[in-house]
């Protein structure tokens, strides 16, 4: 019995160590963020905190107006996403044909494509429709990123609600509205607003085309923080007081969705 | 039919319009720099990318980063989920900080470690290496490869963690119980039992971070912007250079088909079983 104690303390001191060297550097920039710049560059983990590098963030850029854009892409993009998944994932589920199964591996498979085998003809038609630095533009691209990751867990969630319900519904006389909306969306909603989630999460970290696309107008807060990269960089105070902004919320809204980060980045390969 | 139409005909669009684009400009001369210079090239953009003395390197560099970080991932990733599946005290709090890095977007993570962890003086890397009385390194300037896998993978190590961790927990205990009583030993069960159920998951990590490591990008912009020299120009930054920095979207399409190809490589070997087990498992 003792034996196997130490064990377990053995493998649970092993598995701590590595979750907190892979938290290491996310804590560290936590802890640079409330130092002044002098103590940042003290391996001290005991220091007077302050807020003086986020007060000094908000001062020298537009910080809100970055945060707003990253916002309105995340959230719009979703938006789109699922208006445009919602009811294909409804079509294939609930009444799926000899099509069905191709059209979902199909949609996969436009995940296939690596982002810069396009970047040039993306780019020179954003050019040509105005699209170039514009919100609406970075909704757009990660609606299209984000599509097929909508569809195929919606189409997940929508398969484990049983068929039988709704056949009652139908029964009872109740209307295609009706249906959906006392029967499937009371059923569907927690899978779906994770799924959401998921989709917010994915949108607020896309940095290739953000970078790409943008410069100054609609930039995102992954294009701010990359103009840290010379030479503000050096202010390490400053520079975690923004990284830690950019990526707290975010990250919660990621641990929320763990369970569904796995089904909608396998595309339900791994349940 | 009608309620899929919108969700199909946008992907369509998405996949043909900018593919077939890019497949066009790659055969024509097309230079926003010059605009006079027309006309059908043929295989001009292709051979003239054969000859840049950039281009076979970045192909290399683009093999050694996927292929490295994919290594580091799948084999670290397989250990964490061996690991953490055993009980432990603050077993749901430690997932949640080992899978922390994957919600961290890509400029801040390539921010922090070069600025705070890879800095070769001040760095957390740096400091420890004194510490046990070795000399500091140079990350970035002296092995920019190195560094480079080294961000990637932590970028990436907690989704193989976590998709690995999730299949591994659907194993059927009882399996590896039997296995137990015929005898088998802890390498022998991992060997026969553990690694023949994560096949599938291994394979769609592979298949999706080989995805996304083809168009790594914003890690080399904000790190060492494909230098020095060409060590950590990878065929995404060397598309991007060609194409928005020196203005030949010829060229640069011809990379970006290239990548294509190379991407379809992987996921032609790979889809195959991915598209039988999700029928399998819808």
């Amino acid at each position: 019995m003792t034996r196997r104690r130490i064990r377990t303390w053995l493998i649970g001191g092993i598995a701590w160590f590595v979750a907190a060297i892979l938290f290491g550097p996310i804590f560290w920039m936590t802890l640079t963020a409330f130092k002044t710049e002098g103590d940042a560059y003290e391996l001290a983990l005991f220091f007077s905190p302050t807020l003086q590098s986020f007060r000094d963030v908000f001062a020298r850029s537009h910080y809100g107006g970055f945060a707003l854009n990253s916002l309105l892409i995340s959230v719009g993009s979703t938006a789109l996403c699922l208006v445009l998944a919602l009811p294909a994932a409804y079509r294939m589920a609930f009444f799926p044909t000899s099509r069905t199964q191709p059209t979902l591996v199909w949609m996969l498979s436009t995940k296939m494509m690596p982002a810069v085998g396009v970047l040039l003809p993306v780019y020179l038609l954003f050019r040509s429709a105005g699209l170039l630095d514009t919100v609406s533009g970075l909704i757009l691209i990660n609606t299209l990123l984000n599509l097929p990751i909508a569809v195929w867990m919606a189409y997940a969630y929508f398969c484990e609600i049983p068929r039988a319900i709704l056949e009652a519904a139908r029964v009872d006389g109740a209307g295609v509205f009706h249906e959906i909306r006392h029967v499937l969306a009371p059923v569907a909603l927690p899978g779906l607003s994770s799924t959401a989630l998921l989709l917010i999460v994915l949108a607020w970290n896309e940095a290739f085309w953000s970078l790409n696309l943008t410069s100054a107008k609609a930039a995102p807060l992954t294009v701010f923080i990359a103009s840290y990269s010379s030479p503000e960089g050096l202010f390490w105070a400053k520079l975690s007081a923004a990284s830690l902004l950019a990526v707290a919320p975010i990250m919660i809204l990621g641990w929320l969705t763990q369970r569904q980060l796995v089904t909608g980045l396998t595309f339900g390969a791994v349940k | 039919m009608l309620l899929q139409l919108p969700a199909v005909g946008v992907l369509l669009f998405w996949m043909v319009v900018p593919l077939g684009l890019a497949v066009y400009f790659s055969l024509v001369r097309y230079s926003l720099l010059n605009p006079d210079l027309r006309g059908f090239a043929g295989f001009e953009n292709y051979q003239y990318l054969w000859e840049d003395p950039s281009f076979l390197p970045a192909v290399i560099n683009t093999i050694v980063l996927v292929g490295s970080v994919l290594a580091v991932t799948v084999g670290g990733g397989t250990a964490m989920a061996v690991l953490f599946e055993r009980r432990f005290p603050g077993r749901n709090v430690a997932v949640l900080l080992a899978i922390a890095p994957f919600f961290v977007m890509p400029t801040v993570s390539a921010l922090v470690w070069k600025n705070m962890i890879l800095h070769p003086v001040y760095g957390v890397a740096a400091r420890a290496l004194s510490l046990v009385g070795l000399a500091p390194i140079d990350w970035l300037g002296g092995c920019p490869m190195l560094s480079l896998i080294m961000i990637v993978s932590w970028e990436w190590l907690p989704f193989a963690f976590l998709v690995l961790y999730t299949s591994l927990k659907s194993l059927d205990p009882e399996q590896r119980e039997a296995a137990r009583i015929d005898g088998a030993g802890g390498a022998q069960v991992f060997l026969h039992v553990i690694l023949p159920h994560l096949r599938r998951a291994i394979g769609v990590v592979v298949l999706v971070e080989t995805i996304f490591l083809l168009s790594i990008f914003a890690e080399i912009y904000t790190t060492t912007s494909g230098g020095p020299g060409h060590s950590t120009t990878n065929l995404a930054f060397l598309v991007y250079s060609l194409g928005l920095l020196q203005f030949d979207v010829g060229i640069g399409s011809a990379g970006g088909i290239l990548a294509v190809i190379l991407a379809n490589i992987v996921a032609f070997f790979l889809v195959r079983m991915l598209a039988t087990s999700l029928k399998q498992g819808a």
